[in-house]
């Protein structure tokens, strides 16, 4: 029914193709053009930006060490010298804030790219291979049987608190979602005919899965990885509050929560801070993940 | 027959996007239905033949698709103007509609008989067993077995005739002045819609309903309408009676249009002196696995043994379940054979585990052209994927793909181009020319052309003949249209539930059919005995 009839009857009539647009296809930069359209979104992107660029360069921004005791000047309030204050043990608020984007940051991205890496890999394993399924799936299953925080907990309490244990203890839970939905892409492809047209012209196992099947996982592994990296930087924040993340003297937005919840009457703002920081960067990635899904997917864009 | 009220009357209606677009989309469409009349709308698509129904029935879509200028009038009254309610109202007792694909206008989670029986609970005042009895009488009407089970059935438990049959009982129930029904044949095997032709025709008559009827098939238009209306692309073309049209066209389209239908004359004759390139032998297929205690397998196909020659058009004909895209699938091993033999240019590769070694010999073309085709990789990427493969350096291969384009009718500087770029007829080109650059000894083509509209279909099949006369490649050709198969193949195989039941020249098969079966699909053909391209009946030569 959607067929557009040929123009041409005798074979050698002129053809009627449609002109040339653009790339040819909708390219990164128009889907980054298309996300940038909406103020939500472009509201977020500056937001993110600016924790980005704040992490790159902490050092410039007036920072001094984050780590440096001086119990002469505990739980002060903002000065010329302090601007937020300092906590318990005389640090510098401002500076641990600051510092503290690039722990949150990198617990972020670090996990989208293990998650991911490994994800992706078990997907296709699986979605490509029956009997890698049975198995590793079952395996999976059986991860996400177990809550998360629980997991991270653990691993980080066999291994010690270092910033790679607590990357990996967020990542490995992250896995079997990542590797669930990419199977489901294979699976779903696996069939398609233009998938069996390659293997009858002869396309290999592994050029058939890089050129044919994993690029239909582009799309929901963007908007998956928007959310991993959301939630990494909050469950980062939960281990840390828990006492279980990244080592007490590293200056992450949990574990600021963590030493400032004794003196929560007292100074509420050493909370505050660091609390409303991992709501902005959480909330902004989400936002830019919602934009992504519905640009992306054209079954939600259709609703728009 | 002038004399007889006027039902429906289109008048000079224009249909266009909103917001609206450079051009509307259908443009000043003008004909009447008289009572007991069938009003056949043909065209190809994109004619607008579907979207003119859907006003018919103030169904567009309306954030998308509004009527921008004249009237439609059921019994005068313009559907148009009404209010949303009087519309609803109209619908249900004076205009019904029939869809397309049955399976998808009734509701999975409920009876079929509840789903009838709701009709008349909303827009009557009778009691339940009135209403029963009124369903099970119109089951009964609609001849379909056992009304009393069927009414406690669910829609998967039916079969597609019997679901469309529950679609048409549902129409017309509250006995409408109009019947709309858009292609609702099309997804039906022959047989089958040569049932439901009848059924609408009968009922028709007994209820002097107008109906209208949506049609891309002249071989359909030929047997049911008493007039027809021809549009292209969102003109009305031509309008006139059913013999006008078919013998004597005044616009060029409709004469295109019609002399496009493929006729059932068989056209090519066998070649028995040319070598074997394929040869099957015993070939089965069991879907399942047999367990200790029960056996739960299907048997999809057996016993099926053919030969196909070189530079044959081999036609492999049957209805849905006869197990003949299992054997086109079979003998190239993307489905794995249960038993039996395929022996290609003398090596059986049954047992072969080189399928590569196989496969560059045979190639395949699939049905729909729109998936067959990597959306994200231009055309010249798809044609050359194979050569590559196979080790044919990229410039020769680029140099290759080009040509074989050119042979295909398409310039060679569409390599760049993605397939959203082409109409389904250009893809399936692109998809021909993918497997002929192969230089295979075999092309397997299932249901190749099914999906095209007729003027394509037949551009698609000289281009198939063209082929396998420069190139002397052979062709296994699967479809389910006799019609088509008559066109092109020299010999004719035909499957009835994993069996063939008869083989032989395409001349012997469709002229003289010994089995039942071939005789019912012949008898069920739309039009068997109508000449299209000639614009006359066939003359049987015998």
């Amino acid at each position: 029914m959607t067929f557009e009839p040929d123009s041409a009857v005798a074979p050698n009539a002129p053809l009627d193709l449609p002109e040339m647009e653009g790339s040819g296809k909708g390219g990164a930069w128009q889907v980054l053009r298309d996300v940038l359209s909406s103020w939500p979104a472009r509201i977020s992107a500056i937001v993110l930006l600016l924790i980005v660029l704040m992490a790159v360069f902490a050092p410039f921004l007036g920072t001094g060490n984050p780590v440096t005791i001086n119990p002469a000047l505990r739980l002060q309030g903002s000065s010329a010298e302090h601007w937020l204050g300092t906590d318990s043990y005389g640090r510098d608020v401002y500076s641990r804030i600051v510092y503290g984007a690039r722990i949150s940051l990198a617990v972020g991205a670090g996990t989208v790219i293990v998650s991911l890496v490994l994800g992706i890999f078990f997907g296709v394993l699986t979605g490509y291979f029956k009997w890698a399924d049975i198995i590793v799936m079952r395996f999976m299953d059986g991860l996400m049987a177990i809550p998360g925080i629980l997991l991270a907990i653990a691993l980080v309490a066999i291994s010690g608190a270092t910033l790679t244990t607590v990357l990996i203890a967020i990542a490995v839970p992250e896995i079997p979602r990542v590797a669930r939905m990419v199977r489901s892409v294979i699976l779903g492809v696996r069939n398609e005919p233009y998938v069996e047209a390659a293997s009858i012209l002869g396309t290999g196992v592994w050029k058939m899965v890089w050129r044919h099947m994993l690029p239909n996982t582009v799309a929901p592994l963007i908007v998956q990885g928007t959310y991993i990296f959301a939630s990494a930087i909050m469950t980062e924040s939960i281990l840390s509050f828990l006492g279980a993340g990244v080592p007490p003297e590293t200056p992450s937005w949990g574990n600021m929560m963590a030493d400032g919840r004794t003196f929560f009457l007292l100074k509420p703002e050493l909370i505050l801070y660091p609390g409303v920081m991992v709501s902005l960067t959480v909330l902004s990635v989400n936002m830019l993940g919602d934009v992504l899904r519905d640009r992306l997917d054209p079954r939600m864009a259709k609703r728009l | 027959m002038n004399d007889t009220p006027v039902v429906l009357s289109v008048e000079d209606v224009t249909i266009d996007t909103r917001p609206a677009g450079r051009k509307p989309i259908v443009r000043n469409i003008t004909f009447d239905v008289r009572e007991a009349e069938t009003v056949c709308i043909v065209g190809e698509s994109g004619s607008g033949k579907s979207v003119t129904s859907m006003a018919i029935m103030g169904l567009l879509p309306k954030d998308s698709l509004q009527v921008t200028g004249g009237r439609i009038l059921l019994d005068g009254e313009d559907v148009l103007k009404v209010t949303p309610a009087r519309m609803r109202e109209l619908r249900a007792s004076r205009v019904a509609m029939v869809f397309q694909e049955p399976m998808t206008a009734l509701n999975p989670v409920k009876t079929v008989g509840d789903q009838i029986d709701e009709v008349l609970r909303l827009h009557t005042k009778l009691s339940a067993a009135e209403r029963r009895k009124k369903v099970l009488h119109m089951m009964e009407r609609v001849q379909l077995p056992d009304v009393e089970r069927i009414y406690r059935s669910y829609p998967h438990q039916l079969s597609g005739g019997q679901r469309q049959r529950i679609v048409i009982a549902m129409a017309l129930i509250l006995r409408p002045r109009l019947l709309l029904a858009d292609e609702p044949t099309t997804a039906l095997d022959v047989t089958t819609q040569k049932q439901i032709l009848r059924l609408i025709k009968e009922l028709q008559e007994e209820e002097k309903t107008a109906v209208v009827f949506v049609t891309h098939d002249f071989g359909v238009v030929s047997e049911i309408a008493d007039r027809i209306v021809v549009m292209n692309r969102g003109d009305l073309v031509e309008t006139g009676t059913r013999d006008e049209i078919l013998t004597h066209p005044k616009e060029d389209y409709t004469r295109m249009l019609v002399s496009s239908v493929p006729s059932l004359v068989p056209r090519c004759d066998p070649v028995p002196k040319n070598p074997k390139v394929m040869e099957v032998i015993g070939l089965a297929k069991r879907y399942g696995k047999k367990g200790f205690t029960s056996d739960s397998t299907v048997l999809a196909a057996q016993g099926i043994s053919f030969t196909v020659r070189k530079g044959e058009i081999t036609g492999i004909i049957g209805e849905s379940g006869s197990g003949k895209s299992t054997v086109a699938r079979c003998v190239m091993r993307l489905t794995e054979p249960s038993e039996g033999a395929v022996v290609l240019n003398g090596q059986d590769i049954v047992p072969m585990h080189n399928l590569r070694a196989v496969r560059k010999q045979v190639q395949y073309i699939f049905q729909d052209p729109y998936r067959s085709l990597n959306p994200r990789r231009t055309i010249g990427q798809s044609l050359m994927e194979g050569l590559v493969n196979y080790g044919v350096p990229e410039k020769e291969a680029s140099r290759k793909a080009a040509e074989t384009l050119e042979m295909v009718n398409l310039p060679a500087h569409v390599m760049n181009r993605y397939p959203h770029q082409f109409s389904g007829g250009q893809r399936q080109r692109i998809a021909i020319a993918r497997a002929v650059v192969m230089e295979p000894s075999l092309l397997i083509a299932d249901e190749a052309v099914s999906a095209l509209d007729v003027t394509v279909q037949a551009q698609v099949l000289r281009l198939l003949e063209d082929i396998r006369t420069n190139t002397g490649v052979s062709i296994l050709f699967i479809t389910h249209d006799l019609r088509v198969a008559a066109q092109i193949c020299n010999t004719i195989v035909v499957m009835q539930r994993g069996r063939i039941v008869e083989q032989g020249p395409a001349r012997d098969v469709l002229a003289w059919p010994t089995h039942d079966y071939t005789r019912a699909l012949i008898d069920a053909a739309p039009a068997p005995d109508w000449d299209f391209q000639n614009f006359r009946p066939v003359e049987r030569a015998v």
